[in-house]
């Protein structure tokens, strides 16, 4: 502990081999929801852009879509998934809560519709 | 008992960018303060969808958005979002030559975003909804502006690390400077799927 | 890596670059109070205004000005900044840490709010200052003629900046940098509710964010977000300012509660009744602060599903208020209580802020709350929220903290002195101006008719306003008076917490070695438990510190250009400002700073001098 480290030093030697599988598999992972986002991503454009669709299907069924993209990116491309993030899985839906009920608030409640 | 002598070679840990408590703070802290640009834009997205049908005499949402440009940037901006996933990854595994080439692309990536953004803006303008026209168009400048405002940003944050970094190799200290900065990535990523969804498909579908 | 410690030239020089969470906290109490004597003067030009009816003393448009720059002083550069002195100054002994998370941007946000508060004060020499209320509703502020409002926008939102920057840095300080043992559910209960509090800052903030640069964009470059006749709608300021603003109010009340929470234990010589209920209350208290907003605006015409929802949410809050009320009253019950100037404070703080809680509840009653809007009612209510809660606890803790601190105890027969008149001076104002709101006077007015009943209780607030002004300045003189009081300061009050464990004055490490917690009051544990010193949880060694920097100096500072290039449409300033402040970012990533290390021997020889 007294002897401290050089912070600007470059990190020498590999990964142990477990970190290397973990990496692969990690890889690997991204990959998937990656292509599972511009699968999403398209399936919303296509929802909206063909005619086929009708808006009352097409409206709650992209605002679904966006909401599982964001769990994806927020899961697996920044790792929420992972152990030890109980803090930031608070904070993050904490502000999700608190825009939420902003949005909720500046979309109804602004004196164009009584409730 | 304190010996002075600085260890010489630092030895790969498994989570380079939390390896230290300088590390572990920025992480978090980071961590937070994207749970604070959270409520940011939740505050931009609710004015944009309290105020976009005042549109009075300027163009609405549907004369002026085309599917076909708002797709392009939104796949480029979700590659970008794995190729900065690419560049942790090969962080963690020590490889900094693979973690430098991927965040150049990340950065080409936004340049490229943020060009089409200029443009659309600018076909926008010339199709007559300036920032004061209505407050519908006041509201979506602020809200995509402040977007392409912190894709902006980003681009010259990671610039500036690539260059500052360009051959010191990973360090601890520049380990968790490289993954905010991917974290920082990936929520205007997040804050896009919220905009090509409530504004782009929404202003087009209904 | 050099051991050479970075001496400073000289005392400004130090202070301005210093990294050092006490020095920042006491510059906080500072600027804090610079603003607070501010604020202060304001509200005595204003009762004076209001002693007699048809008082000409200062013109309407003056009177404005005067009750905008009150009310924004008060919240914004004076209580919160208050708090966050002793917020700086306490958690992070109390937590056994030997520094914040991040010192840097620690001392950034104490510029940044100290830089922000005086660009507001700027306005009053450039011919007006902001004059549509603290809340600056819109049509009123984005049609206000002149440059004050520019001033309030970009005032408050460089301050808030900093107030973000610091709450971050709270909340990342108190989950990572706790000694070993010191488990959440045995922190004290100020560092909680600061935690609490900081999360508020959080979530509250980026919409005042957002509200202040849509009103910057409507009054600078032409923006519509609230002109009605572009499409526009002004219910939209409201809501983003009542998002931040309601749990603004928490922000300020919950550090108290924690400063309460840790007075009345010490001097009812017993430990805090109901700890995790009181934690629980904090936390909840926390959440409802975000549902109910929109109470400020019952008469908006939202609906009535919608008051209602937001009403019934409003008197929940009662429920874990009362809960924390009882807690301390429990922890009085039986206790040796020693009536300190401190507790003096803690103990008018409860049926004080009671009374406060009781009007609170009659205002949530949303169908009543068309007779109270706007009137002296509110202010009431909000005067015996904010002083009998917030102000009594800034100067319970000043008296309480002031030994570690300052290094000398501050006189007790001054302080019961203050104590008094401050008590009686405050009810004296605030109690009548319930009957006057009661009987319609509305709020901001800059004066009022004679023979409407209003004459005799408008003058007995004034003599109220003028007797806690002559408190204030007894605390002033107690100041300096009391600095002959050097014995007996490292642990005045027989404490509980681990800041009293630190030699006074505190050394910049603050803890030779990282304390061992072993149980809740650990303190008072090992005073009675153990053999009344604190476990070492490491050996002695040598210890990092960061550098100091004038960095926060210079990324304010282009700020504070770049603003006024803003206020005046001149665009080299506004290059210019923006060009110091990265600039100054950009230095500070670019360069790496690894701090120094201070030598086990220097820390031996503190520790020999230090008892």
């Amino acid at each position: 502990m007294s002897s401290h480290q050089d912070p600007s030093a470059p990190l020498q030697g590999a990964p142990s081999k477990n970190t290397e599988r973990k990496l692969k598999n990690e890889t690997r992972t991204q990959l998937i929801s990656f292509i599972l986002m511009i699968f999403i991503t398209s399936m919303a454009f296509i929802s909206i852009g063909s005619d086929a669709v009708p808006n009352g299907f097409a409206i709650p069924f992209i605002l679904m879509l966006a909401g599982v993209q964001v769990v994806l990116q927020l899961y697996f491309f920044m790792h929420m998934n992972e152990k030890g993030t109980g803090w930031i899985n608070v904070m993050i839906w904490s502000g999700l809560f608190v825009a939420a009920l902003t949005v909720g608030a500046l979309m109804f409640l602004i004196g164009e519709v009584k409730y | 008992m304190a010996d002075h002598q600085a260890v010489e070679k630092q030895t790969l840990p498994p989570n380079p960018e939390k390896a230290t408590l300088d590390g572990r703070n920025k992480y978090l802290g980071f961590w937070f303060f994207l749970g604070g640009e959270t409520v940011l834009f939740g505050s931009l997205f609710g004015t944009y969808l309290g105020l976009r049908g005042g549109v009075v005499d300027g163009p609405g949402p549907a004369d002026l958005f085309h599917l076909d440009l708002v797709f392009i940037m939104t796949m480029i901006l979700l590659t970008s979002s794995l190729t900065s996933v690419f560049a942790v990854i090969n962080m963690k595994r020590g490889n900094y030559k693979g973690l430098l080439m991927w965040m150049w692309a990340t950065v080409a990536l936004g340049i490229a975003f943020l060009g089409f953004e200029i443009y659309e803006f600018y076909e926008y303008y010339h199709a007559g909804l300036g920032f004061t026209t209505s407050a519908f168009a006041s509201s979506f400048y602020t809200l995509v502006g402040t977007h392409g405002a912190h894709v902006a940003f980003g681009v010259a944050w990671i610039t500036v690390l690539l260059i500052r970094y360009r051959n010191t190799g990973l360090t601890l200290t520049n380990a968790p400077k490289f993954n905010t900065a991917v974290l920082y990535w990936h929520f205007i990523d997040v804050v896009w799927v919220f905009i090509f969804t409530v504004v782009y498909l929404l202003g087009i579908g209904g | 890596m050099s051991y050479a410690k970075a001496q400073s030239k000289n005392v400004v020089w130090d202070w301005l670059t210093t990294v050092d969470h006490k020095k920042v906290g006491i510059l906080y109490l500072a600027g804090g109070a610079f603003f607070f004597a501010l604020g202060g003067i304001e509200a005595v030009l204003m009762r004076i205004q209001l002693m007699f009816p048809d008082l000409a003393i200062v013109q309407a448009q003056t009177f404005n000005e005067l009750l905008t720059l009150h009310g924004t002083t008060m919240i914004f550069l004076a209580a919160m900044p208050l708090l966050f002195g002793f917020m700086n100054f306490i958690i992070p002994l109390q937590i056994g840490a030997r520094d914040v998370a991040f010192p840097f941007l620690n001392a950034l946000g104490f510029w940044l709010f100290f830089f922000g508060g005086l660009l507001l004060y700027v306005s009053l020499f450039t011919g007006g200052a902001p004059d549509a209320g603290w809340t600056a509703y819109v049509p009123l502020s984005s049609n206000s003629p002149g440059q004050g409002l520019d001033y309030y926008v970009l005032g408050l939102q460089v301050s808030g900046l900093g107030t973000l920057i610091g709450g971050i840095n709270f909340l990342v300080t108190i989950i990572n940098m706790r000694a070993p043992g010191m488990s959440m559910m045995r922190m004290p209960l100020f560092t909680w509710s600061s935690f609490v509090a900081s999360m508020l800052i959080l979530f509250a903030f980026p919409a005042l964010t957002i509200g202040l640069l849509l009103l910057m964009l409507e009054r600078l470059f032409g923006a519509t977000y609230f002109a009605v006749d572009f499409g526009g709608n002004v219910i939209i300021w409201q809501h983003l300012f009542w998002i931040f603003g309601h749990p603004e109010v928490y922000i300020l009340i919950l550090p108290a509660f924690g400063i309460f929470s840790e007075v009345i234990p010490t001097f009812a010589k017993k430990r805090l009744f109901g700890y995790s209920a009181m934690v629980f209350a904090t936390l909840i208290i926390g959440f409802l602060g975000f549902m109910v907003w929109a109470h400020h605006m019952f008469t908006v015409g939202m609906g009535p599903v919608a008051n209602a929802i937001f009403a019934v949410a409003t008197m929940a809050i009662a429920v874990p208020t009362g809960i924390k009320i009882f807690n301390w009253l429990l922890t009085l019950w039986g206790g040796r209580i020693q009536f300190t100037t401190a507790n003096l404070f803690a103990l008018g703080f409860l049926p004080s802020f009671v009374m406060g809680g009781v009007t609170g509840v009659m205002l949530a009653t949303s169908a009543a709350n068309y007779q109270f809007h706007d009137t002296y009612f509110v202010v009431a209510h909000f005067h015996y929220v904010i002083i009998g809660g917030v102000v009594l606890g800034i100067f319970a803790a000043a008296f309480y903290w002031w030994p570690k601190m300052f290094g000398y105890r501050l006189s007790e027969t001054l302080g019961k002195w203050f104590f008094w008149l401050f008590l009686i001076g405050f009810h004296m104002t605030f109690f009548v101006q319930h009957f006057l709101g009661l009987m319609g006077m509305p709020r901001r007015v800059a004066s009022f008719l004679p023979g409407q009943g209003l004459d005799a209780m408008n003058f007995i607030s004034t003599l109220g306003a003028f007797l806690m002004s002559i408190a204030f300045i007894i605390f002033l003189i107690a100041i300096f008076a009391s600095t002959k009081n050097r014995d007996n300061v490292q642990d005045p009050w027989d404490g509980r917490t681990l800041e009293w464990t630190v030699p006074t004055p505190v050394p910049e490490y603050n803890f030779a070695q990282t304390p061992l917690v072993r149980d809740l009051d650990p303190y008072w544990y090992e005073k009675h438990e153990g053999d009344g010193k604190i476990k070492a949880a490491e050996p002695l060694g040598e210890i990092h510190m960061p550098n100091a920097t004038i960095l926060p100096v210079t990324i304010s500072a282009g700020l504070i250009v770049a603003s006024f290039g803003f206020i005046y449409h001149i665009l080299p300033l506004i290059i210019g400002g923006f060009i110091i402040t990265f600039g100054a970012m950009f230095v500070r990533s670019v360069k790496e700073d690894h701090g120094y290390h201070i030598p086990v021997e220097d820390i031996k020889r503190d520790k020999e001098e230090g008892k």
